[in-house]
C-alpha cells in the first residue's frame, strides 16, 4: 500500500522548514523559490497552506507529455520526472488542474514533487506534523471526510 | 474485435495503449505512414536545437514497447476508408477489416500560395525527415527568414536562434501569436525577440520568392525585399483528410464528431489534431491541434471504441510556449466574451502579463507572460467552473492571487 503525504494546513505555522528542506534535498540549494511544496499565506500569515502535487490518480502530468519523461515510481507511487528526457516542453504545467507541476527556468525541465523516493523531507523537516507520511487509504478517507462535510455542511 | 487506428501520433499511440489496458483479448493494429518509431512532433524543436537527438522525440522510450502490449505497428498509410464493408485500402494495394476504425492521421504543414515556394532551400519543421533535412542543410551563421509566428513558429523560432542562425520573422497578422495572445502581450513578445537579436516584421506579407544566384530574395507586400539562405515555413497546420474521400465520413476543415468523438458513421472515430470535436469553453465543433487534446482524445476514444457511451465535456483549448527564454501560455476564452469581465495586471518592463476572463464568478479564460509556477491551476478552475464567490471581486483587484482564490475555493478554507 503507498503512503502519501497528509497535510494539515491548520497545524502549519508557516515556518517554511518544508520548503527549505524541500529546495535543499531536490536542488542542492535552501531556496523556497525551488520548492515543489508551498506555503501559501492567507490575512498576513495569520491562515497558512502548503500545497504540492498529491500524486492523484489520473495522472494528467503524466499523461500529456509527449515523450514519456514521467513515469510512476512502483515503490512509492509518485509520478516522477526524469531530468534526462524531459525536453521542457512545459505541457504538463499547463495540462496539471492542479498546478503541482512547476518549470524550472534554469535547468529547462519541469519538477514536482516525486515524495523523495519514499523519505519526503517536507514531512521530515515540519515541525508541527502540519505534513506526515501516512498510508494512503487513511489520506483517502479523510479527505472523503473533509469533502462530505463540504457538500453536505454536516458531520 | 479488431481495433484499427491509422496514425501513429500521440492520439493514436495513447488511444491504442488505452484499448489494450481494457482489454486483453482484442486486436489491435495501428497503421502509421513515416517510417520512425511513434514520435513526437512536439520535441522536434528541441531537436532542432541539439538539445536531444532522434530518440529524445519519440513518444515511448521502450524499442519493444508495442510489442509488449501486443499491438500490431505497421508503416503504411491508408488510401481509402469503406465504412460500407468495414474495410480499409492500404497503400500497398491490401485491404484490412476492422471492427472499430480510429482516425488519428494528424495534421500536415501548410505553405503560403505564393510563387517560388517548393524552391529546395524552402524548409518545414514538421515531421523529422524535415528536421533532418533542416539539419543537415543550413549552417550557423546562416541567414534564415521564418515564415509565420504562431504557436509553431515562435516553438520553432526558439530552436532557430539555438542553432545560431540569423533570424528574420514575418508574419501577416498585427502581432506575433495572435491566436494565444492580445496586442498587449503580443507587443512584449515583439519587443523581447527584437532585444536578442531577431528581426520581426508583423502585418508584413510575403508575396514571392526567388532566387538570385546562391540565395533567396523574399519579396513583401510593401514592396522591399529580404535576402536569405533558407527559408522555414510555419504559416499553419491542416488536418489530414484526403485519404477520406469518398468515404462517406463528414469532414467540416477536420473529420467531425460528437460527443462521443464518433464520426458520423457507426464504428469510426477519431481524435488528435485531425478531428472536429467539441470545445468544453464555446460548446462549438472546433480542431484543438494541441498536445493535450490528443492526448485526452487518445484516452476517450479507446472507451468509447471499447463501448463506454460517457459523453465528453470537450476540450479545453490551452498553449504554454518558451519564446527565447520569455514564458507564455493561454488558456480558453482568453479574448473574453459578452457581458464578462477582465481583470489585468501588467509589469511590461519585466516582462510580465496576466489577464483574467470572468464570466459572473467562473474563471472562462486567461493569459500569462512570465509566469512558470502553479500554471495549471488556472486550467483547474476554467475546467471545472469553480464558483469563485468573494474571490471574483479580489481577483478583479488584483489577478495575481490567483492560486490564493484557487485553494480557497477549491480546499474548502472559506
Amino acid at each position: 500500500m503507498y503512503k502519501s503525504l497528509l497535510i494539515d494546513p491548520a497545524k502549519c505555522t508557516s515556518c517554511l522548514q518544508c520548503e527549505l528542506a524541500c529546495s535543499f534535498e531536490n536542488e542542492g540549494v535552501f531556496n523556497p523559490a525551488k520548492s515543489r511544496i508551498k506555503i501559501f499565506e492567507f490575512e498576513h500569515g495569520l491562515r497558512a497552506i502548503p500545497y504540492t502535487c498529491t500524486q492523484c490518480d489520473e495522472a494528467w502530468c503524466l499523461h500529456a507529455c509527449p515523450v514519456e519523461a514521467i513515469t510512476i515510481n512502483l515503490q512509492t507511487g509518485a509520478k516522477e520526472v526524469n531530468d534526462s528526457i524531459c525536453v521542457g516542453c512545459k505541457v504538463c504545467t499547463i495540462a496539471c488542474p492542479f498546478g503541482t507541476v512547476n518549470y524550472n527556468v534554469d535547468t529547462g525541465k519541469v519538477m514536482k514533487c516525486d515524495l523523495c523516493g519514499g523519505d519526503p523531507q517536507c514531512a521530515e523537516a515540519c515541525p508541527t506534523d502540519a505534513i506526515v507520511y501516512v498510508d494512503a487509504n487513511w489520506t483517502g478517507f479523510s479527505r472523503m471526510q473533509e469533502s462530505a462535510v463540504e457538500a453536505h455542511g454536516h458531520n | 474485435m479488431h481495433h484499427l487506428i491509422v496514425g501513429a501520433g500521440p492520439a493514436g499511440v495513447i488511444a491504442a495503449e488505452n484499448l489494450r489496458k481494457i482489454s486483453k483479448s482484442s486486436s489491435i493494429t495501428i497503421v502509421g505512414n513515416e517510417a520512425y518509431p511513434a514520435y513526437s512532433r512536439m520535441a522536434l524543436p528541441y531537436m532542432l536545437a541539439g538539445d536531444v537527438g532522434e530518440k529524445g522525440t519519440y513518444l515511448r522510450q521502450s524499442d519493444h514497447h508495442f510489442d509488449d502490449l501486443e499491438i500490431e505497428f505497421r508503416n503504411n498509410s491508408v488510401s481509402a476508408v469503406k465504412g460500407d464493408n468495414q474495410t480499409v485500402t492500404l497503400a500497398s494495394g491490401e485491404s484490412m477489416h476492422y471492427d472499430r476504425l480510429l482516425i488519428a492521421t494528424g495534421s500536415s504543414a501548410i505553405r503560403p500560395p505564393i510563387p517560388g515556394m517548393d524552391l529546395p532551400q524552402i524548409h518545414n519543421c514538421w515531421t523529422l525527415d524535415d528536421a533532418h533535412r533542416f539539419i543537415n542543410q543550413v549552417k550557423a551563421g546562416d541567414r534564415v527568414v521564418l515564415l509565420g509566428a504562431g504557436f509553431i513558429g515562435c516553438i520553432v523560432l526558439q530552436a532557430l536562434v539555438s542553432m545560431g542562425l540569423q533570424l528574420t520573422v514575418v508574419e501577416l497578422e498585427d502581432r506575433m501569436l495572435a491566436r494565444m495572445m492580445d496586442d498587449v502581450g503580443g507587443s512584449i513578445i515583439k519587443k523581447w525577440c527584437e532585444s536578442k537579436g531577431v528581426t520581426v516584421k508583423t502585418s508584413a506579407e510575403a508575396i514571392a520568392v526567388t532566387e538570385d544566384g546562391d540565395h533567396l530574395e523574399i519579396s513583401l507586400a510593401d514592396k522591399t525585399t529580404i535576402a536569405a539562405d533558407h527559408i522555414v515555413c510555419a504559416a499553419g497546420v491542416k488536418p489530414n483528410v484526403d485519404f477520406l474521400n469518398g468515404s462517406g465520413v463528414e469532414v467540416n476543415f477536420g473529420v467531425l464528431v460528437d460527443h462521443r468523438l464518433q464520426t458520423n458513421i457507426e464504428n469510426i472515430f477519431a481524435a488528435g489534431d485531425v478531428a472536429e470535436g467539441p470545445d468544453r469553453s464555446t460548446g462549438d465543433r472546433q480542431v484543438h491541434a494541441i498536445q493535450p487534446t490528443a492526448a485526452e482524445h487518445g484516452k476517450i476514444a479507446a472507451y468509447q471504441m471499447s463501448g463506454d457511451r460517457t459523453p465528453y465535456g470537450g476540450s479545453l483549448v490551452m498553449n504554454v510556449l518558451n519564446t527565447l527564454g520569455l514564458i507564455t501560455s493561454s488558456y480558453g476564452l482568453w479574448q473574453g466574451t459578452d457581458g464578462g469581465d477582465q481583470s489585468t495586471m501588467q509589469d511590461i518592463d519585466h516582462n510580465r502579463y496576466l489577464r483574467l476572463e470572468f464570466q459572473d464568478d467562473i474563471l472562462i479564460g486567461s493569459l500569462a507572460i512570465g509566469l512558470t509556477q502553479h500554471v495549471g491551476v488556472l486550467r483547474g478552475l476554467i475546467q471545472t467552473k469553480v464558483r469563485l464567490g468573494k474571490w471574483k471581486k479580489k481577483l478583479m483587484e488584483d489577478p495575481s492571487l490567483v492560486m490564493h482564490a484557487y485553494l480557497e475555493c477549491t480546499h474548502g478554507t472559506r
